[in-house]
């Protein structure tokens, strides 16, 4: 190759690989600058703290903004310890070429593969139908009370679906603690376990905690596995047991983009509801982030 | 040293020992006794097997999978690897220096009371003052004293390895284990952790693995010479440095290979 021609690669390989990642940055302003310009507007206390009203062309979204944040909640209070656990076990106690462990990370990155709508099929089908009633069967319940549509299964069913994001993560989280550390753990006459909890773990909790990250801003966004297993069309009220229905966000903003009488009206509106979810995505990140440099920062040991 | 009368007794010995990781032996058939507070360095090229001698003493090749033996190791007469014995009691007696300084990201103070709390010791005062007693005792205190709280990873080197000795110090064990623990420090730091491993063997049995020829002379009463998982030869440092039996000892310790 000629210099000539080598600079010219250069060139071209350095100005394809900048291009790529300006179109990145190019979608994501596009997508904001649209939504920030026609739904800022939009977002008034009055939108934020009351329900939908007249047919969902006028009011708020508050019940929507409150269901996906008890969701998303609920979803994380069930996926971290599952997740952290099973990650734990793959990278601390399964022993080397364990066939057990070898099955578990292909069911992970499978799981991760299945589409979303599949989950929200699985979800109606696994909890609703079958642990639900099952659990009203057992309890004695006359009438549905499990096995209908509810907020518990809707954040299980997100908590499977974010599930290997959080085993991934964790696992990743694991490894990045120096095998040093253990050792000179173990060498004091610390236990497996003492280590894993003084040692291993803190040092791994600025990943874990990234991990949540992760698994929120997913299970934030999906609609697909709610559809089936809990999200409502329509209801003023607010969620108030594991088996109420629940308004969402995203569900909402695919309700008014399909379903509305008049197109023009709902549009405001629409173009505010997605902001909000943008913001409400973007807010939980950040506490994560915060999170995530504080413990971090901890874990160093500087004060 | 035989015509001492009172001659150190073996704190810990290997007898046949043979180690293998899978099926590859790492080391063959070693005897060899480690004298009570006395400093026993283990000289040789890499890969002779010093390292993996020194790891079996506080049973750290457990962790590592596919690692068996055969023969004994005694610890006080002691079958290390008896039923009955439980390795964390074991590595509480057997304490272990590692190569590279290995601060946990916790406070000085931490790290030194690292081993006394997951030992069960929860009392602040006897904590502060075993943490103290460690720190002293590892020429430490006077430079950390006023920042027991900061990150332990502030310290430089040469502070980081004497930390870690001081935290092995803090449980107090019978035996401390050394592998290589001056070799990633410049020659001041190194010239007081030797000065502290003489200090240090008034109290305490000392094996060290060494790659420095000199150091081995320097801190050892006695040295063991491995050459490709063998026990060649072991004596008096003094012997093994200016009168050994053994031509393959002769040739290590002159530097004609190695």
């Amino acid at each position: 190759m000629t210099p000539g021609t080598r600079r010219a690669v250069g060139f071209a390989l350095t100005s394809l690989t900048g291009l790529a990642a300006f179109i990145i940055i190019a979608m994501l302003a596009i997508i904001l600058f649209n939504v920030v310009e026609n739904g800022a507007g939009g977002v008034t206390w009055t939108f934020l703290s009351q329900p939908p009203s007249d047919g969902m062309m006028g009011g708020g979204i508050f019940p929507a903004i409150f269901g996906t944040a008890a969701l998303t909640l609920l979803m994380t209070v069930a996926v971290m310890p599952v997740g952290v656990l099973t990650a734990v076990y793959l990278h601390e106690y399964a022993p080397p070429h364990s066939l057990f462990a070898r099955i578990v990370r292909v069911a992970v990155v499978n799981l991760a593969g299945v589409p979303s709508i599949v989950f929200g099929l699985f979800g109606l089908g696994f909890f609703i139908l079958f642990v639900g009633q099952g659990m009203d069967r057992a309890l004695g319940h006359e009438e549905m009370y499990w096995a209908q549509p509810g907020i518990l299964w809707a954040s299980l069913t997100l908590a499977v679906l974010t599930l290997p994001v959080v085993i991934v993560s964790t696992e990743e989280a694991l490894r990045a603690v120096p095998m040093d550390h253990r050792t000179a753990s173990l060498a004091l006459g610390a236990t497996q376990s003492q280590t894993l909890g003084r040692v291993v773990l803190p040092g791994a909790l600025p990943g874990i905690l990234t991990g949540a990250v992760l698994a929120i801003s997913r299970g934030a966004g999906e609609v697909a596995p709610i559809l089936f297993t809990g999200a409502a069309y329509f209801l003023p009220d607010l969620p108030s047991h594991l088996n109420s229905q629940f308004m969402h966000l995203g569900y909402h903003t695919y309700v008014m983009a399909t379903q509305s009488p008049d197109v023009e009206a709902t549009r405001p509106l629409l173009y505010s509801t997605v902001l909000v979810l943008l913001l409400l995505t973007f807010a939980l990140n950040l506490v994560a982030v915060i999170i995530r440099t504080r413990t971090r920062r901890k874990a160093a040991g500087a004060h | 040293m035989s015509l001492n009368p009172n001659a150190p007794r073996p704190k810990m010995e290997a007898r046949e020992l043979t180690l293998r990781y899978g099926t590859k032996a790492a080391i063959q058939k070693v005897s060899l006794a480690i004298l009570d507070r006395r400093v026993t360095a283990l000289i040789g090229p890499s890969g002779c097997g010093k390292s993996t001698f020194l790891r079996a003493l506080n049973r750290m090749n457990d962790l590592i999978p596919g690692a068996n033996h055969t023969g004994t190791i005694l610890l006080d007469d002691m079958d290390i690897h008896d039923r009955s014995v439980d390795v964390v009691d074991l590595r509480r007696r057997v304490g272990m220096v590692f190569q590279k300084s290995n601060p946990f990201p916790k406070s000085i103070f931490e790290n030194v009371a690292y081993g006394l709390r997951v030992g069960g010791m929860k009392d602040k005062a006897a904590l502060e003052q075993r943490v103290e007693k460690s720190l002293r005792g590892a020429a430490l205190w006077d430079e950390v004293k006023d920042r027991l709280h900061e990150s332990a990873l502030g310290l430089s080197g040469g502070q980081q390895q004497r930390l870690c000795i001081a935290r092995a110090m803090a449980v107090e064990p019978q035996v401390l284990l050394m592998d290589e623990p001056a070799s990633a420090l410049d020659p001041i730091a190194t010239a007081k952790i030797e000065e502290l491993i003489h200090e240090l063997k008034a109290t305490y049995t000392i094996a060290i693995v060494t790659h420095n020829m000199q150091q081995a002379a320097r801190v050892s009463d006695r040295t063991a010479f491995f050459y490709m998982g063998e026990l060649v030869e072991c004596g008096a440092t003094e012997q093994i440095f200016t009168n050994p039996r053994e031509k393959r000892t002769e040739d290590y310790v002159t530097g004609k290979f190695g």
